[in-house]
């Protein structure tokens, strides 16, 4: 039986646990907002781009100077996981989904005899994959000190990625991160960037027209194919962020409605004890006054 | 025949414009040229460079990098890396363009394969043109 006292300090840290936990659910509720603006202010371009790419694939990708990134290197045997998780924590499963998602797709590729590489975006998928894949990591992208993602961050990502694919390190390159659906739902996602692959559904609205190129389509798709890379990547770290403080704002509302109902349960059990206390102390003054 | 057409100006970040024109010259990788209503269906990409929007409402500039222009009879999209309205341009950002475009002509040169070196030279050059075009 804990003491009154004991009892008191506890009502007390819970009760300090929750104010933290509901300044974070703020902030984050702020941040997701901004967030979910500038997820929604990269869409058009993401969108449009997507639309003329799949337009020139259609029409060029069959033919062999199709450019590597488009046809591939011909091979699967080296794959290449680009897994994007948050720098921080205390956002509920986000980070652990992405890894655990990252972590099925190696161990599949694995047992098919591929090799598979790892490029960690963010420290807690580093840390989450750290111990069953720290032989397969190539490198680390450090965003801790960004503070608002912009494309030139996609676009270093993006550089690293297609310097090693230059490099013949890898055949096919996986990004992984969270699709922000809305605050409560955030979908895992594996997207294959390289060689790239665009929807076709983009490209039925412009079939009515026939284009001309300048300069030649090859060479457009040559210009363009590593400018989809880095716009794929800074759509993900978009949905990314979006969902991290999705997550987060969830996870630290959870939070705080069990510390409230913590603090009640302890608040009830406090009184009781009180209670305890005093008819113990009445019965002791009662029986002394009986004994005289 | 219509005397506009929708233009689309749109970066990785965000939208810049969306309006009706009338004629939009575009730094087309090729050369510069200029789309009015129903020109033919073309997607050129583009050279650094400035991008003049000629609308019912006025005029106005852009330097714009990067990227590509799909033009149709009726609409004209301009997908640029990077975008600046020209009143936002400064001398500054003019410095880090040319800087970027002298760093990446410094590592085509480190290498051995020719075109990218010229590409990298021109891109340097376009750059620096730029800068007088605009009198910074």
């Amino acid at each position: 039986m804990p003491s009154l006292k004991d009892l008191k300090n506890r009502i007390e840290s819970v009760k300090s646990t929750r104010k933290i936990t509901k300044a974070m659910q703020m902030v984050a509720a702020a941040k997701l907002r901004r967030a979910q603006e500038s997820a929604e202010a990269s869409r058009p371009y993401a969108e449009r781009f997507n639309a003329v790419m799949a337009g020139l694939a259609a029409s060029v990708g069959g033919s062999d100077s199709a450019p590597k990134l488009l046809r591939g290197t011909g091979s699967d045997d080296v794959h290449l996981l680009v897994v994007m998780t948050a720098e921080r924590g205390l956002c509920g499963g986000f980070n652990a989904n992405i890894a655990k998602l990252a972590r099925a797709k190696a161990d599949e590729l694995r047992g098919k005899g591929k090799t598979v590489k790892v490029l960690t975006v963010g420290k807690k998928g580093r840390d989450a994959l750290k111990r069953d894949f720290a032989d397969l990591f190539v490198g680390h992208i450090d965003l801790s000190e960004v503070k608002r993602i912009g494309y030139t961050n996609a676009q270093d990502i993006a550089k690293d990625v297609l310097s090693r694919f230059d490099g013949a390190e890898f055949d096919v390159a996986t990004i992984f991160y969270s699709k922000f659906v809305n605050v409560v739902t955030q979908i895992p996602t594996a997207q294959q960037i390289i060689p790239a692959s665009f929807e076709d559904e983009a490209a039925g609205d412009d079939s009515g027209a026939i284009f001309d190129y300048e300069p030649s389509e090859e060479a457009i798709l040559a210009d363009l194919l590593p400018k989809g890379v880095a716009t794929a990547i800074f759509s993900a770290l978009l949905e990314n962020g979006a969902s991290e403080q999705g997550a987060r704002m969830s996870a630290m509302d959870n939070a705080t409605r069990n510390a409230g109902e913590m603090i009640d349960k302890l608040t009830i059990q406090f009184n009781r004890s009180r209670q305890a206390v005093i008819t113990n102390e009445l019965i002791e003054i009662i029986s002394g006054a009986e004994a005289l | 025949m219509a005397n506009t057409m929708q233009f689309d100006l749109v970066s990785p970040e965000r939208s810049l414009a969306s309006l009706e024109a009338t004629a939009v010259q575009i730094p087309g990788a090729d050369g510069d040229m200029t789309a009015m209503p129903d020109h033919a269906p073309t997607i050129t990409t583009l050279r650094p460079g400035l991008l003049k929007v000629e609308a019912p409402q006025g005029s106005s500039e852009y330097l714009v990098t990067g990227g590509f222009a799909q033009i149709n009879g009726d609409s004209l999209s301009v997908l640029a890396e990077k975008a600046i309205p020209v009143a936002e341009v400064t001398r500054s950002h003019l410095d880090d363009l040319i800087a970027e475009a002298r760093a990446s002509h410094e590592a085509a040169k480190a290498g051995d394969d020719q075109t990218i070196v010229d590409d990298a030279a021109k891109l340097l050059a376009d750059m620096e043109a730029l800068g007088t075009h605009m009198s910074l």
